[in-house]
């Protein structure tokens, strides 16, 4: 069997490829992309993802809500996105087409499964025409037309498949077509199918013949005159792995409790983007990990607390709509000042909202959506592999303050991925927790008194000596005992809010991309850091004095947040919700900031943000805007 | 085995008491701080949990590990707590309210999920920390502040939501009958996995004498029945009735008319809970109401040992967990 992969045709040499690989929910596109993925990053490209799938499951075959897509963008430089424009747009299907020809640049390349543009498909996909019979796309785009049905199954007749199963190597075809097209090895899939169906023969011969015969159709047919390299990127030295976000956080977890000397504790309640911790950490059981499915999401917060009480390491993770009823539960572990984390992969809200897509709006959920006077502290990875070490970090300061720590990530960094320099775990700081030794008993314990971090002792039970009774009553400092005198209270809630605003003096001071002066510094938080960098750095390139700070503590803020913004004539904040960073920042700063906000559930693209971000350049000086007008929305 | 010598006054916290006079959760604290040093258990191995409540108030008045946690979610801390920390003695403390209501959900996973933890329902038929509403327990037609035409609403059993949730341990006991209740408890203690036991408490301010007709002794004999693993049930002051198994129902029957061998035999430990169930449903005025043990079912899988046996089972095959070979077990490559 032909093993070569190596191309007799013009290879043609570019620095980035950006690829979207779209079809029915069902035509196992993510595991397309997921593929071509690790390939490339194996082949030591930069790469960075972003898959994109309906809520349903099976949503209607055929249909444009069932359009299931995978980006990826793969280049010899560093990149931060999964790139704007498509440099190529693989479809099944009609309703994969018209839902993404949007964003396929003039001149891309178009590759369609010629076999699913028939009637039954337009209607399902509610066009009227073939839309690859038009001459404006021909001259266009760069079109290819492959019936990729039919050859997969002449590819597999040998193999007694029946045609159903035949029909479902069809994505492999598409792979190794694409995988021609830029100039991809086929090894890392042919293990992979090798791992994943070895034990079904004749379905891992069936989709190896596939692979194979879309890499050679691509090789022998005419259409393809030639395919693209993308050589390797100039990454720091180190051994590198494709990272996703949620595993990143699964990892970080994992490590933060090895280098705390903890066992951990994960109670959870499965919900669409946060499941696959769960499923990630559940394997892991010989490293300590207990995960407790619980039977709702309350159950999960508070079991999370009953685990830290009893002195494990605590997580407890969740989306939006779970977040929301954890609240009542994330006050309780801060009135109980016991360390635990709190993961919100936040998505379209509000309620149910948008379960698959990608939103920011859930900060100020994390800061204020609890009753009484209750600050937590919230931190924000600002990519798939920063979530590794912002999960450390969450657990580090949860610690050091006896306290529950928000972890903000969002649907867009939790399955979205790019290269992760594998860490040596000596070089990590280890976490040093000290829980009260036993007594005799002859002194009284005294469960609320504190250190320099205002934390209180963190006494477990089965301790002799130590025991104390802990609830949601208001605690008189230093005993523990319920109390309900007004001056306490007072002094309480000073010490909860000094004990996280005291935070500000241990982490680091806010970075900044760029001169700290300026005409124009953007503040971003979480997901949104490479689109941001990317759009600012076109900024600097094109001349002009835009910096960029990239938030991932977001409470408390870096101390010298306010110091910065007053550094540059105007700070601009985008943000895909309606302002919500914005609002803290005025609120805690008093300086004006200008909004750049979308909330489609979708990332924002280099090229708007790029050109909202000049917009504001160019009206520097000029402050006669209302304050009405000062939040921008990206038009459509 | 050297066993700590504590008395009930060890257990005692040292804050003040702050039930109202003649409420009957005094004599379940009391009674509790009698049997624990007969269980030779440490007291800083013991924790109680509890929710929201008059009962809810408990662990604050005993010198072990507590927390006072949130309304309805007792079961739940008690999970993350046991599953981590299974060689401690849980309890969870908790009210009608508090477990059949806002709680329900926690109570019945808790229950089916046979984690090793003792539940005490402090079962008043009344909100009583909020002053008087009618509870899942309150009967059809109680008037209360909430309820000033009567409760509409049918009332919960908890023994019946016990056994169909498929509890290992269901018991019931009374905050007067205070032998009982101590025996009762220790019962609790010693099942492994869920134990329920149902306390009947008077609050003596919104609901008192709500369960007169079991809690008063003189009308305890006729009105309870009082259940023992293999022995015929036999109640009434004159010990002259006793329960009878007809097809499918129960009915009294006086010995006078039906021979002794001609009733049921109590069996604590039958797997099946359809009788238990039936006796469960025994309700006052129709028939006495059962007291006692009404399911003892040993040997079933508790959580916490399943979710530690899981972790130990997994060291053991594949070895401690290695971060290092973890970061590198997926496809990798190497810049130089």
């Amino acid at each position: 069997m032909q093993s070569s992969t190596t191309s007799t045709k013009t290879v043609q040499a570019v620095t980035g490829i950006t690829v979207r690989l779209c079809g029915d929910s069902g035509d196992g596109m993510q595991l397309l992309g997921t593929q071509l993925t690790n390939t490339s990053a194996l082949a030591g490209n930069d790469v960075a993802t972003f898959p994109d799938f309906p809520a349903e499951i099976r949503a209607p075959r055929g249909t444009r809500a069932g359009v299931s897509g995978f980006q990826v963008q793969f280049a010899s430089e560093a990149i931060f996105t999964p790139g704007d424009q498509l440099d190529a747009l693989v479809v099944m299907n009609p309703a994969a087409m018209v839902t993404n020809m949007a964003d396929l640049r003039k001149g891309g390349i178009l590759i369609a499964n010629e076999d699913g543009f028939n009637d039954k498909e337009f209607k399902l996909a509610k066009v009227d025409k073939n839309p690859l019979e038009n001459e404006v796309l021909e001259s266009s785009y760069r079109v290819f037309k492959v019936p990729m049905t039919k050859l997969t199954r002449d590819a597999v007749s040998d193999k007694g498949l029946s045609p159903k199963v035949a029909d479902r190597c069809k994505n492999f075809f598409a792979m190794g077509l694409v995988y021609w097209l830029f100039g991809r090895s086929l090894e890392p899939t042919l293990r992979f199918i090798d791992d994943k169906f070895g034990k079904k023969p004749d379905v891992a011969q069936a989709n190896e013949a596939a692979l194979r015969a879309g890499w050679a159709y691509g090789e022998t047919t005419e259409a393809f005159g030639e395919s693209y390299q993308v050589e390797a990127a100039e990454l720091a030295p180190g051994t590198y792995t494709s990272m996703m976000g949620n595993q990143a956080l699964a990892w970080g977890l994992m490590t933060a409790a090895k280098l705390s000397g903890k066992d951990m504790f994960y109670g959870t309640y499965p919900i669409t983007p946060a499941s696959d911790i769960l499923h990630e950490l559940t394997r892991y059981k010989n490293f300590g990990v207990r995960t407790f499915q619980a039977e709702d999401e309350i159950a999960a917060v508070c079991s999370t607390i009953g685990a830290a009480f009893g002195g494990a390491m605590a997580v407890t993770a969740s989306s939006g709509p779970g977040i929301a009823l954890k609240a009542e539960g994330m006050g309780l572990g801060l009135m109980l000042e016991m360390p635990m984390i709190i993961i919100n992969v936040q998505r379209g809200g509000p309620s149910t909202g948008l379960p698959t897509k990608t939103e920011q709006s859930d900060l100020l959920q994390a800061m204020f959506a609890r009753n009484g006077e209750s600050p937590l502290p919230i931190l924000a990875p600002r990519s798939p592999g920063d979530c590794f070490y912002m999960a450390i970090e969450a657990w580090r300061i949860a610690v050091e303050c006896m306290c529950p720590v928000i972890l903000l990530s969002d649907g867009y960094i939790a399955n979205g991925s790019e290269p992760w320099k594998l860490p040596k775990l000596d070089e990590l700081a280890k976490i040093v927790i000290k829980h009260p030794a036993g007594t005799d008993g002859s002194e009284v314990f005294k469960p609320y008194a504190r250190d320099k971090n205002l934390a209180r002792p963190w006494a477990i039970p089965g301790t002799p000596g130590l025991t104390h009774r802990v609830g949601g009553l208001e605690k008189e400092d230093i005993t523990g005992n319920v109390s309900y005198d007004p001056d306490n209270h007072q002094h309480m809630t000073n010490t909860r809010a000094a004990k996280v605003a005291k935070i500000a003096e241990r982490i680091p001071k806010q970075d900044v991309f760029g001169d700290e002066t300026g005409d124009v510094l953007v503040i971003s938080w979480g997901g949104t850091y490479g689109t941001c960098h990317t759009a600012v750095r076109r900024c600097q390139r094109a001349g002009q004095k835009v910096s960029h700070a990239h938030i991932r503590y977001m409470n408390p803020l870096p101390s010298n947040i306010g110091e910065l913004m007053r550094g540059f004539k105007t700070v601009v904040v985008p943000e895909l919700n309606t302002g919500q960073l914005r609002m803290l920042l005025r609120a805690t700063y008093l300086v004006d900031c200008i909004g750049i906000n979308k909330v489609k559930g979708k990332p924002f693209s280099i090229a708007e943000l790029t050109e909202a971000i000049q917009s504001h350049v160019t009206q520097t000086g000029g402050s006669g805007q209302s304050s009405a007008d000062r939040s921008k929305a990206v038009a459509s | 085995m050297n066993l700590p010598v504590l008395k009930a006054a060890d257990f005692a916290s040292d804050q003040d008491i702050r039930w109202c006079p003649g409420c009957g959760d005094y004599s379940i604290l009391a009674q509790m701080k009698k049997i624990l040093p007969e269980l030779g258990v440490p007291r800083e191995k013991i924790v109680f949990i509890s929710g929201i409540g008059c009962s809810s108030r408990f662990p604050y008045y005993m010198n072990t590990y507590g927390m006072h946690s949130i309304h309805g979610r007792a079961p739940a801390f008690a999970t993350g707590l046991k599953s981590t920390r299974p060689e401690l003695m849980v309890w969870v403390i908790t009210g009608d309210g508090d477990a059949l209501s806002i709680g329900g959900n926690h109570f019945i996973h808790c229950l089916r999920r046979n984690l090793d933890v003792n539940i005490v329902l402090f079962n008043n038929r009344i909100y009583g920390l909020t002053k008087g509403q009618y509870s899942p327990t309150s009967v059809e037609g109680q008037v209360t502040k909430s309820t000033p035409m009567g409760a509409i609403d049918h009332p919960l059993n908890p023994l019946s939501v016990a056994l169909a949730a498929e509890a290992t341990f269901v018991a019931r006991s009374i905050d007067a009958h205070v032998k009982h209740l101590g025996e009762m408890l220790i019962r609790s203690a010693q099942h492994k996995g869920t134990s329920l036991l149902e306390v009947y408490q008077n609050c003596n301010v919104f609901n008192d004498g709500a369960m007169a007709y079991a809690q008063e002794k003189s009308q305890r004999a006729e009105n309870t029945i009082e259940l023992e693993h293999g022995k015929p049930l036999i109640f009434g002051a004159e010990r002259d009735k006793g329960i009878r198994l007809t097809g499918s129902h129960l009915e009294v029957v006086k010995l006078s008319d039906v021979a002794i061998d001609d009733l049921l035999i109590h069996d604590e430990k039958d797997p099946n809970p359809s009788i238990q169930m039936m006796l469960a449903r025994m309700r006052y005025p129709e028939m006495p109401e059962p007291i006692g043990v009404l399911r003892a079912v040993e040997g079933i899988a508790t959580y916490d040992d399943q979710i530690n046996e899981q972790v130990t089972r997994a060291r053991k095959s594949k070895g401690e967990g290695d971060l290092e070979a973890l970061y590198a077990s997926g496809d990798c490559w190497t810049v130089n």
